[in-house]
């Protein structure tokens, strides 16, 4: 039997998402963000719409049954027939009127969100993962390219061009206050765009089944105004610092021959490319794809225990001694 | 075949259920006694029964599994089940009722009623009948044996490739579902060919093809779409389990396969599968709410054109499920239009059902109750697919809860109010019993709510952003009280529904007697009595119109029904075909006798189906072997079976 769990912290996002009103994070009827103010007020439309038909067709089924229903058997009761053809003549063609509506605001909205507002100055790769998000920052040059995991940071007000892809099965990436879904697809790569239009940190996550923890996908779209969005990039941009104590030092030793096959961090000899990279893993709220607060504790519980924590995820329980695991988080923890 | 090989041209006889004519077709018709009689009859009536109790207990299995997974999902961070084990119940849930319940139980109605209403003897195939029933038993056996085996399917009903292939999947979990839908397959398709043929070709005379019950339009309708949809699922299944096996290489995008190619085969059978899951059970309201409004439906033949439009564009919609796997806008566009447009069919039912209540007298009885709900459920489950049918909202809709909610709306609106009010109409006929009014009251009115009270929140859950297929959440996002309140309605729902089953089973044993017509039905299976004989009929009915029982009263036949005078059919077991528009004499078949045939090639079946499994190939041999052997000793020519005499016109 699995102990409990530490609750799933993503809540910390909600709460400093600096929303007025406590909208529910993954709402997707109000939006934060240019795709999504598009498609929200067709979905209220539509719902509206959806609404109204319910409530008459109720109401027609009731009353029609009060009007002359009555208990009893059937056999008291005489046949009868009128005609009454036309009301489905006159039923059908206010359908057609209403849905020829909801075609033409559906192609406008179609219309309206196929491209971003302006070309994208900026490029993000999403790769999916059995069951973490890999981000990968494109640039002209070869260091401007950088990667990250799980949590992502946009310029607020500018369209960001996302081109979607699967590294092992299908995915789905989604922030739904931003807008729709795209489908992460090995052997193809999707392209689509979001743009935030409030600063705020928005919730994701994989939305199509992805396998044993696709429960535990989640990711964050933290959008930031542009100038300490471009700090954030250049600080992601440098390599992790050399370790300065002896802790540190052996706590990188640890890491590579523990963690190193599978994690990257820049600037050390660890360059694994099966799991996230973690050169500046500190800069991240959240670890396990949002499954837990990024703090001391829950990083060492993480690293000694992943299984427990996320039954069936990749990362194995690989028995790191007391002091190894002391020294590795020292490690981590400089990789701001 | 020239005239001159006709042996006979059968006279009109009046006759009776208590006639000798009777009696002789009771001795021709009936099943041998003991186990070889069950094992080898061919009777319709039985068969379709078997269908209605095998297919209730797969909705038992599946609502069991449910109710467990509303447990896990009553509250956030929950480790009552174990992810993968949560993984393997909603797919085996959505397998259970989407292809184990929900078809099977109109197939069992469809059987049950097929002759009766169409004045017939038997189904055109009696023995294919009879196999399509053990072949649905048996894969469904299969399927769940994935229990015993602790490799239950794992990824969900619609299994998307690569995570269903080996590298991803290493268990015998997908070969089971893989397997079991191709098996499934061959019932599905042997079935539907004996819905068509028996519509076009097993007509009473002058039942003219606009003239016959709407069930039978549905139950035809979706046949032909089975036969068109069917070998596009098999396929996708079968090259799945190659991929799996033999390393062939359909979906592995690295070896130039595609995953979406998946989507589409599965999507191309699947969305049609919607239409074929609730046609027929549309059907049966159509025919059975007029006998609780007293009058004619209104609108028949738009009814009958819109089950038939809906059908035809049901095969052009399938890419509305995969509007979020980036294919190009402009195609979408087309799809988005196409699922607007089949809203106006649906629409057309509702419309005629509607009027059919406003115009009539309705009786509230526990049957009508059903379809009452049932159509308000219909409109809901049906506007929320409008929702998803526009691209940029389903961007947002599709794979959330909103989803879920919709397919609950329309699989247990659409389907199981049908479902459950039918019964209530038909049980009588099938057990001589009424069903209590007062149980099945408050049946309804428990799963009505209960129902509601589960699904009706659940579009919120998804319009606040839960995606489908997680085995837990997280607290503080919103989602916490929702899951409660469907987690409580489920309860809810499975109180009514086992009030239901206690009322099914009381009235079995102490119903009132219900006599042949208890609900003053207009159609033919009413001039039997309940429950009618092996036979039907004894003589083969004269259909002057749609109502032949209520002709009387609504002037609207060209000449006079008849049921006690026509052809007595008594020279073995005979039945009458008619031609397909106009329902004329045409000639009369020589039906076969019961055979253990579709059992032992069953058995054959599974054999080599489980040797496939389990890669035992000297297994999967002999089974095929013994398949063939098994076709052979079946469709071995009988002289007596040999089509030698006409029907007078």
């Amino acid at each position: 039997m699995r102990c409990a769990r530490p609750a799933p912290v993503l809540i910390v996002l909600s709460a400093t998402s600096g929303r007025a009103f406590a909208a529910p994070p993954m709402s997707y009827l109000s939006s934060a963000g240019r795709m999504g103010d598009a498609i929200a007020p067709l979905t209220w439309g539509l719902l509206g719409v959806a609404i109204a038909v319910v409530v008459i067709i109720s109401a027609l089924v009731i009353v029609g049954i009060l009007r002359r229903g009555r208990g009893g058997a059937v056999s008291d009761t005489p046949i009868g027939e009128t005609r009454a053809t036309s009301w489905i003549g006159i039923g059908v063609g206010l359908s057609t009127l209403v849905l020829i509506g909801l075609v033409v605001w559906t192609s406008l909205t179609m219309a309206s969100i196929a491209n971003p507002p302006s070309e994208p100055a900026l490029t993000i790769e999403v790769r999916g993962h059995q069951w973490w998000w890999e981000f990968i920052y494109h640039g002209e040059k070869p260091n401007q390219i950088f990667e990250t995991a799980n949590e992502i940071h946009i310029p607020v007000g500018k369209p960001v061009r996302f081109a979607v892809t699967g590294m092992d099965v299908i995915h789905s990436f989604w922030v739904p206050s931003l807008g729709g879904k795209t489908e992460t697809i090995p052997g193809q790569v999707n392209v689509t765009w979001l743009q935030a239009d409030r600063p705020g940190v928005y919730r994701g996550e994989c939305s199509e089944y992805c396998g044993e923890q696709h429960a535990h996908m989640a990711l964050a779209v933290f959008a930031d105004a542009p100038d300490s969005f471009e700090a954030w990039r250049q600080a992601q941009l440098r390599d992790a610092p050399a370790p300065a104590s002896d802790q540190t030092r052996f706590g990188e030793q640890s890491f590579i021959q523990h963690c190193g096959a599978c994690h990257t961090v820049r600037g050390s000899p660890a360059a694994g490319r099966v799991g996230p990279d973690l050169t500046h893993l500190m800069s991240r709220s959240t670890i396990a794809a949002g499954v837990l607060p990024n703090n001391p504790g829950y990083l060492s519980g993480w690293i000694a225990d992943p299984q427990n924590i996320k039954p069936g995820c990749l990362m194995p329980d690989l028995a790191i001694s007391g002091p190894d695991l002391a020294s590795i988080r020292s490690f981590l923890l400089t990789l701001k | 075949m020239t005239v001159a090989e006709y042996d006979r041209v059968p006279e009109r006889v009046d006759s009776g259920y208590e006639s000798a004519l009777a009696h002789s077709l009771e001795e021709t018709w009936e099943t041998k006694p003991g186990l070889y009689g069950w094992i080898s009859t061919v009777d319709h009536k039985e068969i379709g029964v078997r269908y209605l109790v095998t297919a209730f207990a797969f909705l038992v299995a599946g609502g069991v599994e449910a109710l467990i997974m509303r447990v896990q999902l009553a509250r956030p961070n929950q480790n009552l089940v174990a992810p993968e084990t949560y993984n393997e119940l909603f797919s085996l849930h959505g397998i259970t009722m989407i292809f184990l319940y929900a078809l099977p139980i109109l197939s069992g109605f469809s059987n049950y009623l097929f002759p009766l209403v169409l004045g017939s003897r038997d189904m055109a195939f009696p023995r294919l009948n009879a196999f399509s029933y053990w072949i649905y038993l048996a894969s469904g056996l299969f399927m769940y044996g994935s229990i015993l085996a602790t490799a239950v399917p794992n990824d969900g009903w619609y299994n998307f490739a690569p995570y269903s292939l080996r590298q991803f999947n290493p268990g015998l979990n997908m070969d089971f579902y893989a397997l079991g839908m191709i098996f499934l397959g061959i019932s599905t398709t042997v079935g539907s060919a004996n819905f068509v043929v028996t519509f076009l070709r097993m007509r009473a005379p002058g039942m003219s093809i606009n003239r016959v019950p709407i069930l039978t339009w549905g139950t035809t309708t979706i046949s032909v779409g089975n036969l068109l949809a069917v070998p596009a699922v098999s396929l996708a299944f079968l090259f799945l389990w190659t991929d799996r096996q033999f390393g062939t290489h359909f979906y592995t995008p690295e070896s130039g396969g595609h995953p979406l190619l998946w989507q589409h085969l599965f999507w191309i059978y699947a969305h049609p599968w919607v239409y074929v899951v609730v046609l027929p059970a549309m059907g049966m309201v159509s025919d059975a709410l007029p006998f609780f409004c007293r009058r004619p439906l209104v609108g028949y033949v738009a009814v009958v054109l819109g089950t038939i439009t809906t059908m035809t564009l049901g095969f052009g919609v399938w890419l509305h499920h995969m509007f979020a796997t980036g294919i190009p806008f402009l195609a979408l566009a087309f799809f988005s239009g196409a699922s607007f447009v089949i809203t106006i069919p649906s629409a057309v039912a509702v419309l005629s059902w509607v009027a059919t209540i406003w115009t009539g007298r309705p009786v509230t009885t526990a049957a009508f109750h059903f379809f009452a709900g049932f159509i308000a459920l219909f409109v809901i489950g049906g506007v929320s697919g409008v929702m998803t049918a526009s691209v940029p909202s389903d961007l947002q809709l599709t794979e959330t809860y909103f989803i879920v909610a919709h397919i609950h709306y329309v699989l247990i609106g659409i389907n199981v109010f049908a479902v459950l009010g039918a019964l209530h109409v038909w049980f009588p006929k099938m057990s001589g019993r009424m069903m209590s009014e007062t149980l099945g009251k408050i049946s309804f009115w428990i799963i009505f709510i209960g129902f509601n009270v589960a699904f009706l929140p659940m579009h919120l859950t998804g319009l606040w952003g839960m995606p489908r297929r997680i085995y837990t959440y997280p607290a503080g996002v919103g989602w916490d009280t929702l899951n409660m309140i469907t987690s409580v309605g489920a309860f809810i729902l499975a109180i009514g529904v086992i009030v239901y089953f206690a009322n099914v089973v009381i009235s079995l044993r102490s119903g009132r007697i219900a006599g042949p017509n208890p609900w003053d039905g207009p159609t033919l299976e009413w001039t039997t009595p309940s429950p009618p004989p092996p036979y039907n009929f004894p003589v083969i009915p004269q259909v002057a119109s749609r109502h032949p029982l209520w002709e009387s009263r609504l002037h609207d036949s060209v000449g006079e029904s008849q049921w006690r005078r026509g052809m007595p059919l008594d020279k073995g077991k005979e039945a009458l075909a008619t031609t397909a528009l106009d329902g004329l004499p045409d000639a009369i078949l020589k039906m076969p006798e019961d055979s253990p045939a579709p059992f032992i090639v069953t058995l054959a079946m599974t054999a080599g189906f489980v040797g496939l499994l389990l890669q035992i190939w000297w297994l999967a041999g002999v089974g095929a072997a013994a398949t063939l052997a098994g076709l052979l000793i079946w469709l071995w020519p009988e002289r007596e079976l040999a089509q030698r005499a006409e029907a007078a016109r």
